[in-house]
């Protein structure tokens, strides 16, 4: 099937992202933007924008039916819904095929069992990746009897969680109980599924995930892998391609899990394995399968020279991949750094406001995903993304630099955000030589 | 959103644990329980995403729009708008008598319109009341969240 003209439900960098992989792929497309949004960078670059709803996102970008109302009424023959709000939901995968509109995405039953994250753990391990030491608890009680056969520390996880939401991390036993009982009802509320399970914790993690893309006709190839270990709360900071730190053995082995896997559920789109390295033994454990373009994408782009957002939207339209493995090749090193208006000093407060100043030095090897501009406003409704910033060199050192030199040159006004933060992480010795785990930034005092 | 029994179930695991307060924010969301002797005092309550520290802030989002709030009644040659998105009807089904016509007279709950969001009928009420002036909007077509709906002329004298 071919498509003409695409809803994009989602705001800010991505939506912005996406307008621009229509244009590339010569398709119209459609913004859905809240009453918050009208306004923004997507809803003017885009060939129309719809009103979709009041600012809140409960009330706007989180209601399946009228996003497929919109994309309907609006002429639309397909849905990207970029990541976070509805990008993972089954539900509305399921209404999109049912109203006749193609979801870019993979099927409702792929991201069902990815949603799962206990289904998602047996199938990793029935297609023979190794899974850290881990079982769905009944109670509390059943948590003890975990504990006294694996020990502590241990981590509680939400069986419909994910995206590092819904993790409780269990130090002795006197937190257990308490743990337990916020955990499953956290769950609950937020993910309507008050299944927990347990995991044995694994103290120094490096979080490395494979981008793999798959079509329609069984193909499936990987894009090498990003390490995302500079995290805040489980919310990814800093993230680079490749992955620092991996022997080549583990590397190979790690792209060749997450296509084996990928082939098993019968993945179809672009998509991400997520695996958590032992920093100590090197050994890999089954994380996550992420059914969506991730935040992190720009530096799989940088290093491998694909658009893998025009690539979800040829697959979407059933083509086959534009590329095969063999065609993937690598070239030097990139990171990323996500600019949040967020103040470091004030406990990394949302900094919500109009932005009087904003502009990014022009670099040669630098891309700015963004929506904001001098006058754009950060609305206090949503995420607080303001900006990725990717920096491509031929190796780490120079990506490093490139990306110190970018954030220095940015300026900024009417709004906090987490600069200083950033520079700090990419200063410090630690990133430097590549040994930070996914708890350093927490232990780190890295001076805001 | 929540039911009933996923708050009770809530609830139920709260009792059934050790704590004494529990606060759950999510996206549209957020639950306070407070355990206070043999009483447990609940607070439920919707609320946009929206930092508790906004409102303080030295930097308010000026150009943002404000929260939605129920719609004020309306005042003299008021817009009835879309209070949702979805395909706009005049009438209860094709080929019917539409709900008001232009010269008509509404009170504020005279219904004016349906709103179907994938295959729900939604009624809307005038919320005004006066004369009908204008239909702004083509029937069956696709009408945007504060789209204008009608123009209602506010009786005079």
């Amino acid at each position: 099937m071919s498509l003409a003209r695409v809803f994009i439900a989602n705001r800010g960098e991505i939506a912005v992202r996406i307008v621009a992989a229509c244009r590339a792929a010569g398709l119209e497309c459609v913004v859905g933007a809240s009453q918050a949004d009208l306004d923004g960078l997507a809803a003017r670059q885009a060939d129309r924008v719809v009103c979709i709803g009041p600012p809140p996102a409960s009330e706007s970008y989180l209601r399946v039916e009228t996003i497929v109302s919109a994309a309907l009424g609006s002429g639309c023959d397909a849905i990207h819904p970029g990541y976070g709000f509805l990008a993972e939901s089954p539900r509305l995968a399921a209404a999109a095929r049912e109203h006749g509109l193609v979801f870019v995405g993979p099927t409702v039953e792929a991201i069902e069992l990815a949603g799962d994250k206990l289904a998602a753990r047996a199938a990793a391990a029935a297609a023979g990746l190794p899974v850290v030491e881990g079982r769905e608890l009944a109670d509390a009680a059943d948590a003890r009897r975990f504990a006294s056969d694996h020990g502590y520390p241990l981590m509680l996880k939400a069986a419909g969680g994910g995206g590092g939401r819904g993790i409780k991390l269990v130090r002795e036993a006197d937190e257990l109980e308490p743990a337990y009982a916020v955990a499953a009802a956290e769950a609950l509320a937020a993910f309507g599924d008050a299944r927990l399970y347990a995991e044995r914790f694994v103290a120094a993690a490096r979080h490395v995930e494979v981008q793999i893309a798959a079509d329609e006709h069984g193909a499936v190839v990987h894009l090498g892998e990003r390490d995302c270990s500079v995290q805040r709360r489980y919310q990814k900071l800093i993230e680079e391609a490749p992955a620092p730190a991996l022997s080549q053995a583990t590397r190979e082995r790690l792209r060749a899990a997450a296509v084996s896997l990928a082939r098993a559920i019968g993945y179809s789109n672009v998509g991400t394995v997520e695996f958590i390295v032992d920093a100590t033994t090197g050994g890999f454990f089954f994380l996550e399968v992420n059914c969506r373009i991730q935040v992190e994408h720009p530096v799989t782009e940088a290093v491998t020279g694909r658009d893998l957002v025009r690539e979800q939207l040829e697959i979407a339209a059933g083509r086959p991949l534009s590329f095969a493995q063999q065609d993937i090749a690598f070239d030097g090193h990139a990171i990323e750094a996500r600019l949040t208006a967020e103040d470091p000093a004030n406990s990394f407060m949302p900094s919500p406001g109009r932005l009087t100043r904003f502009a990014v030095p022009a670099l040669a090897g630098l891309r700015v995903d963004t929506h904001c501009h001098d006058g754009a406003v950060i609305p206090p409704y949503y995420d607080s993304l303001m900006a990725k910033l990717i920096a491509h060199g031929e190796d780490r050192e120079a990506a490093t630099a490139l990306l110190l030199q970018a954030l220095e040159g940015l300026e900024v006004e009417g709004v906090e955000t987490n600069r200083s933060l950033l520079a700090g992480v990419l200063e410090h010795r630690d990133f430097r030589s590549a040994v930070v785990t996914t708890r350093w930034l927490e232990q780190e005092a890295i001076a805001a | 959103m929540l039911s009933e029994d996923d708050v009770r179930e809530i609830l139920r695991l709260i009792d059934e644990s050790p704590l004494d307060e529990l606060r759950i924010e999510t996206e549209g969301f957020s639950l306070h329980v407070l355990r206070a002797g043999a009483s447990a005092a609940e607070a439920l309550q919707r609320s946009p995403v929206v930092p508790a520290v906004a409102s303080a802030s030295r930097t308010a989002p000026a150009g943002a729009a404000p929260p939605a709030a129920p719609a004020p009644p309306m005042r003299e040659g008021a817009v009835i708008e879309a209070p949702m998105l979805g395909t706009f009807y005049r009438a209860e089904a094709p080929g019917a008598k539409p709900f008001v016509e232009v010269g008509q007279r509404v009170e504020p709950d005279t219904i004016v319109c349906l709103i179907e969001v994938m295959k729900m009928m939604n009624s809307v009420p005038a919320r005004a009341a006066g004369t009908i002036v204008e239909v702004c909007a083509e029937n069956a077509a696709l009408v945007e969240y504060g789209q204008p709906l009608f123009v209602v002329e506010a009786p005079t004298g």
